[in-house]
């Protein structure tokens, strides 16, 4: 048996390690979804907190390969609120299983998991922490258009707190990409984190305006900003509007651009938009499905 | 070992086996017992001495020597960390036998709290902390926090 491995953070993958997934993805997906290679094998999709959408589609990428989940389906009445330790959780339940898919609200409790899990772990989001799985879905729709050297991306909306486009911009700090934030005042990425990625050589500009960069950018990437980030009801809804992205912010922008988000958006994405070939942000969701199959495959092969 | 005069005097008396931290940051003496799990119902023969002058005027700082005990080379990497410029020497025999070379940890276990409440090292889990030190700063191993200049408000 080789070496037992986790999907802990993206931090923890070298650019070779993201190719590869990515390759394999895009092999799965040429192949439709009759692949049944992990027939037999049962995996936990253990939720901590809700999220619908990240579990149903982990579900499909499982059934889609022949494997079976095991879901626990609400955290109350069960051992875990009655005070067991994550800890030993994790080791009663790799006891049952090839794999878990671990969502939890605490920072930091896939790698806990993995510390104590005789089976491979994902980590399907832990609190403000990792998500590597977004992050590897995001690069597949960037790459399933463009190549992911040489290329202008635009960042827009909370680069403070929201973590999908920390692990994004970590991760795309392996290749040869120019990174715009575009953010409201207040909601700037985080100093440590624009340290970083120009310490590994990524290019960083900051704007506050999307109009000043639209037009030159390869890719955008829209994020949710949230209500509860402003002191009231007005100073949010001025900003939300600024940032609005419709038909009309679009007009000018290369033909070769690829907006994204992370879904569910909140009004930052006029449904207008939707019809434009620039919006990707649904095959993006799609997209979710080989990137999770090929990360199932990969901890459990 | 000669006797060292400060300028109010002698503060401290020389000790004949044991260690001496000299240099710690003024008014960071009893942080360093801490980090050592030194209290005063402890056995060691303790002096410590704060805010001693030195030949800069502008710089106070504080001495510990303790009696028959020699740190470990992990209690040195500790003291590393929150106090970069003590200089610590191994006495035996009234003799200075070691000028012990502090090092930076690499890696922190188990002694500081990580700042971040939403990190599951917070939980109770039967867990230790875990940092990699990068540049004197402590990044968390679990949540990928970083903790920077207050190190000492989370020695646990
Ligand atoms: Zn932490």
């Amino acid at each position: 048996m080789h070496n037992m491995h986790h999907i802990i953070s993206i931090r923890d993958f070298e650019r070779e390690d993201i190719d590869a997934l990515l390759t394999k993805a895009q092999q799965i997906q040429s192949l439709g979804s009759y692949k049944q290679t992990l027939r037999g094998k049962l995996v936990a999709l253990l939720f901590f907190e809700p999220s619908t959408r990240t579990r149903m589609s982990f579900a499909s990428a499982l059934a889609r390969l022949g494997g079976e989940a095991i879901t626990v389906d609400s955290v109350e009445g069960s051992s875990i609120s009655k005070g067991e330790t994550l800890a030993d959780t994790i080791k009663v339940v790799s006891s049952y299983v090839d794999a878990i898919v671990l969502r939890h609200p605490k920072e930091g409790a896939a790698r806990l998991a993995s510390e104590f899990s005789s089976v491979p772990v994902i980590n399907a989001g832990d609190g403000a922490g990792q998500h590597p799985s977004q992050t590897l879905l995001d690069l597949f729709t960037i790459k399933e258009n463009m190549k992911l050297d040489g290329i202008d991306l635009g960042l827009l909306g909370d680069l403070r707190y929201g973590r999908t486009a920390h692990s994004l911009s970590y991760a795309l700090s392996h290749y040869d990409v120019t990174i715009h934030t575009i953010t409201p005042k207040s909601l700037e990425m985080p100093q440590w984190l624009s340290t970083e990625l120009k310490e590994r050589g990524t290019e960083v500009v900051e704007h506050e305006k999307l109009e000043d960069i639209i037009n030159d950018l390869d890719v955008l990437y829209a994020t949710r900003i949230q209500r509860e980030r402003f002191p009231d009801m007005a100073s949010y809804a001025r900003v939300a509007n600024t940032y609005k992205i419709t038909p009309e912010t679009l007009k000018d922008v290369r033909k070769n651009l690829i907006l994204l988000h992370p879904l569910p958006r909140a009004g930052e994405i006029d449904p207008a938009v939707d019809a434009l070939p620039y919006a990707k942000y649904f095959r993006q969701a799609a997209n979710g499905i080989p990137v999770r199959m090929a990360m199932l495959e990969d901890v459990i092969l | 070992m000669s006797v060292k005069k400060h300028e109010g005097g002698m503060l401290i008396n020389p000790i004949r086996d044991g260690t001496v931290i000299d240099h710690i940051a003024a008014g960071e003496a009893l942080t360093v017992l801490k980090i050592l799990g030194i209290t005063g119902s402890c056995n060691e023969e303790l002096s410590i001495a704060t805010n001693v002058s030195t030949k800069n005027p502008a710089v106070k700082k504080d001495i510990v020597k303790i009696s028959n005990r020699e740190l470990s080379k992990s209690e040195l990497n500790k003291i590393a960390l929150i106090a970069p410029n003590a200089t610590i020497n191994i006495i035996r025999n009234s003799k200075v036998v070691d000028k012990a070379g502090v090092e930076i940890p690499t890696v922190v276990t188990g002694f500081v709290r990580c700042p971040n409440p939403g990190c599951i090292t917070n939980s109770d889990e039967p867990i230790e902390t875990k940092f990699k030190v990068v540049n004197g700063t402590l990044h968390c191993l679990y949540c990928d926090n970083i903790l920077k200049s207050d190190i000492i408000n989370y020695i646990i």
